[in-house]
């Protein structure tokens, strides 16, 4: 099936999906790629999150109970590459998928095929990466970052998988954007001016842009270690010349946008529900680009700040200590475009607008605590310690994860046609909510208590924080199986959804009917440019 | 922007068994890659590794060349609008972008060292550890002399920029000026100048491929300048071998290029494949300039 209009041996657009399941395998629909993408993450999500809780009951109390040492370290490292790279980002590109090409009034993404390659390289990726678990001398265990030489000198055999893991990620990512910046250019509909697109698409456009220019940053650097490693070149070892923490600028220069493509989207999602609920448009429309652009800009100039203890000049902990406290400002004028747009608004608080509200406040709050660990004498103490782990977590889970949440359930309606049922949502915000917080914030305390990250052990004094937020922890992640039954009962059942679904939504993507038909846009007159952006 | 005349001819593609062959193709390739690399580190046996590597290089080329097959005729089958080929112009170019980045790192990686690593390695503004372990250790670049020897024996010569790698420029430059006289045949209507410049092209490719191939065997032999041999072989043969894979792509690209121009494919008004060969035959040739001036010239 195909939307062709000028080949006539095949259907046009009016034709649905292929049936079984090689539908999922051989399409190039943008709606059914996005269902794939979104799925895919929802398993690493669980995947990601059952090594959390190994963690988090291994820490339950001091002293070591459950696993050894060296599966912590393996645990830690999985969880952080399984989420990060497995979990969030493909969530953002199944959104992506789904809703670049209906915002823009676009038939579909503008590379059908490579979209498909995009996606069906993860499975092979995250299945290599995970089978290192039951490799002889088991899977990567330096952590997230992998830092060399841990991660090369002293790493286990089974880094190599890992390498090209990564490369087979990075390789589905830089195609995955090139199909989003290039679907943006150069489909909107007729009359779409740039200035006049959704903030989702926008903050994607930018995202995008983030992905393409660091993810071979990122294979350029695996691609050093793998030589450091079978074919004796020094990048990271001195001896020869070369310098471990080389490794930390050429990671970092990669993993600070790398966090920024995180949370980028995150910001699109929120600036398109708190408009709906508070029935208000988007407070500062334009600022929301400008503010988005320059935390793309500054985000390749303050990577340091990751490394403020690794003995820089003077001159360098400065420059990345006040380059990284700038980033406030356009994230602060953000969080007062939301506020602004809630304020004197006739909210109400249905799913989604919790999620992006909680969103709002808890991000704020990870926001804080990266302002403190900005000032690099502070970080000298914090380097390393939970309050490190409290702050990203902020950032990310009610931060990145929350807003993932309040997308599919505020466009849940408009891919399966059903309502989902209410008062399961709310109460799985409710729990996730307390769970989150539980989980987090006595992880601040901890922190500047001086209990070090990626320790299986800790001494006494840690004890309660530490079982409450393993209990928070718990909570969160039973909290989400909760999820899992409110999206597939709202996949099978469920009152009928409006084609507009939210009375305060706007965007083309309400224009069409609920559930959105396989093929939407197929020709421009279709389009109603006045409802584009919300 | 789109208009409404160009954006009619949208051309969804209809479901494709190529990507989940690619994905396959590729995934066999690198698991192939990595069980064979780890097996040679080991000492062992790496038959296993390099039969995936293999099959999986071949699944992969076949899929690609189906898919790129397959596109080529949907163009000729003019299912393809104006806008569509500005998708394939946009993507050409980010990924180009996305190439220009992957060197980055790379480029990054050696003016880090020659800036801040080896004189805190000779003991500059007392850094500590780097001092006590080597005390002795005295700056210098190119390196030949590293901190450890015994770990990392330095080359005794470095690489010079005159001869090989001045003749290599000068053949790059030169191809760069050919491909684009080709590119004014086609757009003349000429296809022998066309055909003609473009195989210039191509040889002039594969004679710089064979400079290299010359100069990593003298480098081998006469320099004791090897992989091995501390971070300035490292950096050398990291960034001249990532080009040279560039161009060896480059090259294969061209070619693909020449026979299709033989076939008679190509208008002056539609000739994208031609294109986006010529562009990356340019970013490589902008590569190398880089690579001339800071690891040739600058760097001996
Ligand atoms: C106001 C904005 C922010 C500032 C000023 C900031 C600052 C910092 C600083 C200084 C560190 C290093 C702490 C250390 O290792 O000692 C850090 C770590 C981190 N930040 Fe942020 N941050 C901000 C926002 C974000 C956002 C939006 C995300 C992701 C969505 C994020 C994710 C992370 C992560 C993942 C780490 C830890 C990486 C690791 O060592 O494993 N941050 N942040
Ligand atoms: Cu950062």
């Amino acid at each position: 099936m195909s939307a062709i209009i000028e080949e006539h041996h095949h259907d046009d657009h009016h034709h649905g999906p292929a049936k079984g399941l090689m539908r999922w395998v051989f399409t190039t629909n943008h709606k059914d790629i996005g269902t794939l993408y979104l799925w895919f993450s929802f398993m690493m999500f669980l995947l990601g999150g059952t090594f959390a809780l190994v963690i988090r009951a291994e820490l339950f109390q001091p002293g070591l109970q459950l696993v050894a040492p060296e599966f912590f370290n393996q645990m830690t490292t999985m969880h952080g590459l399984i989420m990060v790279f497995g979990a969030v980002m493909p969530a953002f590109v199944g959104l992506a998928n789904w809703l670049i090409p209906m915002m823009i009034g676009a038939p579909d993404m503008a590379l059908p095929r490579m979209n498909n390659y995009s996606f069906w390289i993860l499975p092979f990726a995250f299945t290599m990466l995970a089978s290192t678990l039951l490799m002889e001398g088991g899977g990567p265990n330096f952590g997230w970052t992998f830092y060399a030489p841990l991660s090369t000198t002293y790493a286990p055999p089974s880094v190599t998988y890992f390498i090209f893991a990564v490369h087979l990620m990075g390789i589905s990512s830089i195609m995955g954007s090139i199909n989003v910046v290039v679907t943006i250019l150069n489909l909107r509909a007729p009359g779409m001016t740039l200035m006049q697109m959704p903030l989702f698409v926008w903050t994607w456009l930018i995202t995008a842009y983030l992905l393409i220019a660091v993810m071979p940053v990122l294979a350029g650097v695996v691609t050093m270690m793998l030589m450091d490693i079978h074919f004796g070149t020094s990048f990271f070892n001195a001896a020869g010349g070369g310098d471990p923490v080389l490794f930390q600028h050429v990671f970092w220069f990669f993993g600070h946008p790398e966090v920024y493509i995180m949370i980028l989207p995150a910001f699109g999602i929120v600036s398109a529900i708190i408009p709906t609920f508070a029935r208000k448009r988007l407070f500062g429309y334009a600022s929301m680009v400008y503010a988005t652009s320059s935390i793309a800009f500054l985000s390749f100039i303050v990577w340091g700040h990751h490394m403020f203890t690794v003995g820089m000049p003077l001159a360098g902990e400065l420059y990345f200590m006040y380059a990284t406290m700038l980033i406030a400002v356009p994230t602060g004028v953000k969080v007062f475009n939301w506020i602004a747009t809630m304020w004197q608004g006739s909210m109400t608080f249905e799913t989604p607008m919790l999620f992006a509200i909680a969103f709002v406040v808890l991000f704020t709050i990870g926001g804080l605590s990266g302002l403190m660990l900005s000032i690099a004498p502070a970080d000298f103490q914090y380097q390393d310690t939970y309050f490190v782990v409290a702050h990203f977590h902020y950032v990310l889970v009610p931060g990145s994860i929350f807003s993932i949440m309040a997308a599919v359930y505020y466009w849940l309606p408009k891919w399966t046609g059903h309502m989902y049922d209410e008062k399961l949502g709310k109460t799985h915000f409710w729990l996730s909510f307390i769970g989150v917080n539980v989980t987090f914030f006595p992880q601040h305390f901890i922190g500047l208590a001086g209990m070090p990250r990626r320790i299986p052990d800790y001494a006494l004094q840690f004890a309660d924080y530490n079982m409450i937020s393993s209990v928070g922890a718990f909570l969160f992640g039973f909290s989400q199986l909760l999820f899992l039954v409110i999206v597939i009962k709202c996949i099978k059942t469920g009152k009928q959804a409006t084609a507009q679904v939210w009375e305060g939504a706007h965007g083309l993507e309400w224009t069409v009917p609920s559930p959105a038909p396989y093929h939407t846009f197929s020709t421009p007159d279709e389009v109603n440019l006045k409802e584009a952006h919300g | 922007m789109a208009n409404d005349a160009t954006y009619q001819n949208y051309y969804v593609p209809a479901d494709s068994k190529l990507p989940i062959f690619a994905s396959l193709g590729l995934f066999l390739t690198v698991f192939g890659m990595g069980n064979m690399f780890n097996e040679m580190t080991a000492g062992a046996d790496t038959t296993f590794g390099t039969m995936v590597l293999l099959l999986g290089g071949v699944v992969l080329a076949t899929t690609l060349f189906v898919w790129f097959s397959k596109v080529i005729e949907e163009s000729h089958a003019k299912l393809y609008s104006d806008q569509m080929n500005r998708s394939y112009v946009w993507g050409m170019s980010w990924f180009i972008f996305s190439e220009v980045m992957f060197f980055a790192a790379f480029f990054g990686a050696l003016f880090y060292v020659r800036a801040f690593v080896v004189p805190w390695l000779a003991g500059e503004g007392n850094r500590g550890p780097s001092d006590m372990l080597w005390p002795n250790y005295v700056a210098e670049w190119p390196m030949l002399n590293t901190p450890d020897p015994t770990l990392f024996p330095g080359a005794h010569t470095a690489m010079g920029w005159w001869g090989l790698p001045l003749i290599n420029t000068i053949l790059l430059v030169t191809s760069s000026v050919t491909v684009t006289i080709a590119h004014h045949g086609l757009n003349e209507g000429n296809r022998k100048k066309l055909i003609t410049w473009l195989g210039l092209t191509v040889a002039l490719g594969i004679v710089f491929l064979g400079c290299q191939v010359l100069e990593y065997y003298h480098a081998y032999t006469d320099l004791g300048l090897t992989l091995n041999a501390g971070i300035y072989g490292t950096t050398f043969f990291m960034l001249t071998g990532f080009h040279g894979a560039h161009v060896t792509l480059g090259t294969f690209m061209l070619l693909v290029m020449l026979i299709r121009a033989i076939k008679g494919h190509f208008k002056a008004d539609d000739c994208f494949g031609f294109e986006a060969a010529a562009w990356y035959w340019h970013f490589v040739d902008v590569v190398w300039l880089g690579l001339f001036l800071f690891v040739y010239i600058l760097g001996s």
